[in-house]
């Protein structure tokens, strides 16, 4: 039994899920099974929008393999007032910017469902 | 004013040599550095009664102390978060014998870093099961830290080459230390500039600390016993830990605010209460850099320089030998080694002692600086 096993059941039916506290309402990421506001251990999950800003990014790439496939890692903060780590896609390292709207989509990587993250549409 | 652990001391240090390839156990790195403090001391294994080291070391207290012969612990704490961890090494001896729980505190980290479990290489930090962060491709200690480093650098207008500037100066330092891995090797900024990427746009392959064998040790005792001792001593004159609420090791992601180093801050603060010295009070300062960012960081988050302008002071040449703050006069571990941090303990000494190979003349007071625990070392 893991703290986030309900998030990654989350990512597996199409949404992102955060822990929210059942007393106090508080959001939080990663998991935890208390709340850190009111240490209350009830909680219930909550669905993100899928809005989300860059917040930081850097390239990830194979330290010696130049063939190995790169990957932009950023840091998103969502609108509900947590921040995740996802790979932005569909946009190129150079033209990643601070505050970046961003939208939220899944895929399967590596043989897991992972939330991925691209510039939201109209932007 | 005095700290509660003011009348601690480090009255021997010893290590092996750093290389790539030791050719021996971790044990016996360990032994050999601890046997090595223990003699510059002028103490026998028997009157070692403590032993700090990390949670992350292999070599176990009483396979040790068989090693070294010593009969009877009545002391043992071991610190967590590895490199950031290092000053809470003796702080935790310090306060051991300060409190009378022990009267001689061994504090020893000793690992073949290099030729056996590498912290650089991909994977090695892969929890069981799914996580947050390695499945994202955050998979090196590059990659992690990068992350972080970016926010720091986009806001302050910091680039690679700012970054390159500190390096140069490392390696300069390690190029006329001769216990240095790169000693004679000193770069110039372009061979920095020209080193390959490691994690575009932030880090380049001289950017990131060595992967080392070695082991590192030293003995903690009380200020008044120094006294008496072959080396004399050097005071503990503050040694503090910082671990903040939304904090994370490696992983830092989840604070409001990544822009500022409130670890660092935060030591800093209960530095200066502790002692009643300042900023300009400080001859040499010793900054644990698993990267060069974290350098300029600390630079700031210490209150050297105010926040983005770390990157002026060291162009200035404020951090090199004769400037005004002679930083990782070792090479830091960029450019004398990587034992996990410790080794710039060690460094830290021997600037008080007057000892250091790139000797700060008159060095009074010397800051180690881990980024969630950090030293003041100063004479008895």
């Amino acid at each position: 039994m893991r703290d986030d096993d309900f998030f990654w059941e989350g990512l597996n039916h199409g949404r992102l899920l955060f822990q929210q506290c059942a007393e106090c309402d508080t959001l939080r990421h990663p998991a935890a099974p208390m709340c850190s506001q009111c240490q209350s251990l009830q909680w219930r999950p909550h669905a993100a929008s899928g809005a989300g800003t860059v917040c930081a990014w850097i390239e990830s790439r194979h330290p010696t393999r130049d063939d190995a496939h790169p990957r932009i890692v950023g840091l998103i903060d969502l609108p509900e007032g947590v921040r995740l780590v996802s790979n932005l896609r569909d946009i190129a390292l150079s033209e990643v910017r601070e505050g970046l709207p961003v939208e939220v989509f899944f895929e399967e990587i590596d043989g897991r469902v992972l939330h991925q993250f691209r510039p939201a549409r109209g932007v | 004013m005095t700290s509660y652990l003011d009348s601690t001391a480090i009255v021997g240090i010893g290590q092996t040599e750093f290389s790539k390839n030791s050719g021996r156990s971790e044990l016996q790195l360990a032994a050999e550095a601890s046997l090595a403090a223990i003699e510059d001391a002028g103490l026998s294994p028997a009157e070692i009664d403590g032993m700090v080291t990390f949670t992350l070391d292999s070599n176990d207290e009483l396979d040790l102390a068989l090693c070294l012969g010593v009969p009877a612990l009545r002391w043992t704490a071991r610190a967590p978060f590895g490199g950031a961890g290092a000053c809470a090494t003796v702080q935790m001896a310090a306060a051991a014998v300060a409190s009378g729980a022990a009267n001689a505190v061994l504090v020893y980290r000793a690992f073949n870093e290099r030729s056996g479990f590498r912290f650089g290489q991909p994977g090695a930090y892969l929890p069981p099961g799914p996580d947050h962060h390695v499945a994202f491709g955050l998979d090196t200690p590059a990659k992690i830290y990068a992350m972080w480093y970016q926010r720091y650098m986009y806001k302050y207008g910091v680039t690679n080459e700012d970054l390159g500037r500190y390096v140069v100066v490392a390696r300069e330092h390690a190029a006329t230390n001769p216990a240095a891995w790169f000693y004679e090797r000193p770069i110039t900024l372009e061979q920095h500039q020209h080193s390959r990427w490691i994690v575009e746009p932030i880090l380049r392959l001289l950017d990131c600390c060595q992967e080392s064998d070695g082991g590192v040790a030293m003995i903690v005792t009380s200020a008044e016993r120094a006294r008496d001792l072959r080396q004399g001593g050097v005071r503990i004159k503050a040694a503090t830990q910082a671990h903040l609420k939304d904090g994370r090791i490696m992983f830092d992601y989840y604070r409001p605010n990544l822009d500022d180093y409130e670890e660092v801050q935060h030591n800093t603060q209960q530095m200066w209460r502790a002692t009643g010295l300042t900023p300009n009070d400080i001859d040499v300062a010793l900054i644990y850099e698993n990267f060069s960012p974290i350098v300029l960081m600390a630079l700031e988050g210490h209150g050297f320089c105010k926040p983005g302008e770390a990157k002026d002071f060291i162009k200035d040449g404020h951090i090199r030998l004769g400037g005004k703050l002679p930083v990782n006069t070792n090479g830091g571990l960029l450019g004398e080694g990587y034992i996990h941090g410790m080794n710039n303990i060690l460094e830290g000494v021997r600037q008080v002692r007057g000892s250091a190979a790139n000797q700060v003349a008159g060095a009074e007071n010397v800051l180690v600086s881990a980024s969630r625990s950090t030293l003041i070392l100063g004479n008895l």
